[in-house]
């Protein structure tokens, strides 16, 4: 069995995120790690492996595309326990939009199950900068597989799977088949922490980088400049002007609080 | 004039607001029609509805043979529809389903799409926020038909006479579209509350409730608002994760966010900051959500909230 499991390198949300002149996130000069969202991800992709453990074998491979600094996000993953990474690199790629990314994803995939097919495409719920939540749909539309999304809980048997998941209105038992595109939330199960073994472990493991030519892609297909929308402005919000505050005793900012209220006609 | 179409979000027919705002959006673009998927027998009463808000044309999409399939399905049905009536741009509800939709739908028509806009403008612009609405972009679609998801809450609905022609579409599912499956739902009991994404008001609690949201439910019922929860909150298992706003939770925007006992972590602030208005309390006056508050009270929640729940309670009387 094959599974992949996507990884992102993101700019550190406590650190200052800003935008480069061509409006393009700025991903070269802020602290980035894998996001934290996609923790969730690796560890489910190697839940699966280790419930399977006893009768078949079980691959888990990392998959990220973006600049060097990347490779970050799938040692990351590789130290937590995925077997193998792959690094989807290129200078052209910088500044694609979902759809280019999507794309990049899709070609890595298809090379990936060259071997032995994929049988998942293990993704987070969202990036923690951009937090679309586009790229597993456009992935498996893509792909031309079902996609089971924004799991809190995974459990599968064979080739099927099943997922349950809150919407705003009722919890959700779904049901898919292998191959599949997977998403899971942070409510899935926390994410492990890589143990001393599993670092020096990691640094054994083949991480692989590929460029577009080795996907098959080329460079005009990506990047900002194929990009299939454009950005005109990104304006820094205007810092919200100083509230009134007030200090309360025992109750008494219930009338200045009420009169703050009833000035903005929300009693 | 060019269609502009809207996929309606409702419930067994009943058509939610966020819709009404999608057609207020979608006639500063073109003509505002609607496309309702779901039980054939309820497309007059959906176009009842959304002909106040301007739809000329209401595509009604049978959903008998694809009731219970997740995303694909709908996604093929918009595309059919798009490629027969050219629309000048196809907006969707900004839900997590929606946001699926519209990634598979842009990858069908080979056409641009942007997310969880705040704003719509007549020359085709989109407004989103971006970095826990730290930065406001404005972009635009420049390569196909443009597909754009909205969030609720973004525009007032303005009402406006539609002729609401009710258009059968027999899209044409394949069996690949049909393989995700509702295989069991359990409907959430109904709190009488309003939903937290499409609420005008919301009011929240955090760590500070110690677990109590006692305080915080009487002032929420007595606003009409829905009630929220920090991630710290939900953590400690005082609310299930539906209640959860924040990053991870729902990201909201409304009129009021009311915030108590929460301390306005980076996580928080990226799922509540675009709201309209921001009132918090809490003991610590260093909080960082004092620095997004409109209305600030450093206080004792479980003295301050009911002190205001009866003040209000005593005006209105």
């Amino acid at each position: 069995m094959n599974i992949v499991v996507l990884v992102k390198h993101v700019p550190d949300a406590t650190a200052d995120r800003r935008f480069e002149p061509d409006l393009t996130v700025d991903r070269v000069g802020v602290d980035g790690l894998l996001s934290e969202l996609d923790e969730y991800a690796v560890e489910q992709a190697l839940q699966i492996k280790e419930k399977r453990a006893d009768g078949e074998e079980v691959v888990v491979t990392a998959l990220t595309v973006g600049p060097e600094q990347a490779a970050e996000a799938a040692r990351k993953a590789l130290q937590m326990g995925a077997d193998r990474a792959v690094h989807v690199s290129d200078d052209a790629i910088a500044g694609s939009d979902a759809l280019a990314t999507s794309l990049v994803l899709a070609r890595a995939t298809e090379r990936l199950g060259e071997g032995a097919p994929v049988d998942v495409v293990m993704c987070g719920m969202a990036s923690t900068d951009a937090g679309l939540s586009v790229v597993p749909a456009m992935l498996a539309e893509r792909l031309g597989l079902p996609q089971v999304t924004l799991a809190s809980v995974v459990e599968s048997q064979g080739d099927q799977v099943r997922i349950k998941r809150d919407t705003d209105a009722a919890t959700e038992v779904i049901g898919g088949t292998m191959p599949l595109v997977l998403s899971v939330t942070d409510q899935s199960g926390e994410a492990r922490y890589p143990s001393f073994k599993g670092i020096m472990a990691a640094k054994k493991k083949p991480l692989e980088t590929w460029s577009l030519a080795d996907i098959g892609l080329d460079a005009s297909a990506v990047g900002l400049a194929a990009a299939y929308t454009t950005v005109e402005e990104a304006a820094a919000r205007p810092p919200r002007a100083a509230g009134e505050m007030v200090t309360d005793q025992d109750g008494s900012s219930a009338a200045a609080l009420a009169d703050f209220l009833a000035s903005k006609k929300f009693i | 004039m060019s269609e502009v179409l809207v996929l309606v979000d409702h419930v067994d027919g009943a058509v939610k607001r966020s819709t009404f705002e999608l057609l207020t959006l979608a006639a500063r673009l073109g003509t505002p029609a609607a496309v309702f998927i779901g039980a054939a027998d309820a497309g007059a009463r959906v176009a009842e509805a959304v002909r106040a808000y301007g739809a000329q044309r209401v595509h009604v999409v049978d959903d008998a043979p694809i009731k219970g399939y997740l995303v694909a399905p709908t996604a093929e049905a918009l595309a059919q529809l798009a490629r027969q009536v050219e629309p000048a741009a196809i907006l969707i509800p900004s839900g997590a389903e929606g946001k699926e939709v519209a990634g598979r739908l842009s990858v069908k028509l080979d056409s641009g799409l942007i997310t969880d806009a705040i704003d719509v403008t007549e020359d085709g612009a989109a407004v989103q926020s971006a970095f826990a609405g730290n930065y406001t972009l404005t972009g635009r679609v420049t390569k196909g038909t443009p597909i754009i998801t909205v969030k609720p809450n973004s525009v007032a609905p303005v009402e406006a006479a539609g002729a609401g022609t009710v258009v059968p579409f027999a899209a044409h599912i394949s069996d690949a579209a049909r393989t995700a499956q509702i295989v069991a739902t359990q409907p959430r009991q109904a709190t009488g509350r309003p939903e937290l994404t499409e609420a005008a008001i919301i009011v929240s609690g955090g760590r500070g409730t110690g677990g109590d949201f006692t305080a915080v439910e009487a002032l929420a019922d007595e606003l009409g608002a829905a009630v929220g929860a920090s991630r710290a909150a939900v953590d400690s298992g005082w609310k299930p994760h539906t209640f959860q706003v924040g990053q991870t939770g729902k990201v909201v925007s409304p009129q009021l966010y009311v915030a108590n006992g929460i301390s306005g972590a980076i996580q928080h602030r990226a799922g509540m900051q675009t709201s309209k208005t921001i009132v918090a309390v809490n003991k610590d006056e260093e909080a960082p959500i004092f620095e997004l508050t409109d209305f600030g009270v450093v206080g004792d929640l479980h003295t301050v909230l009911p002190a205001v729940t009866e003040e209000i309670r005593r005006r209105r009387a």
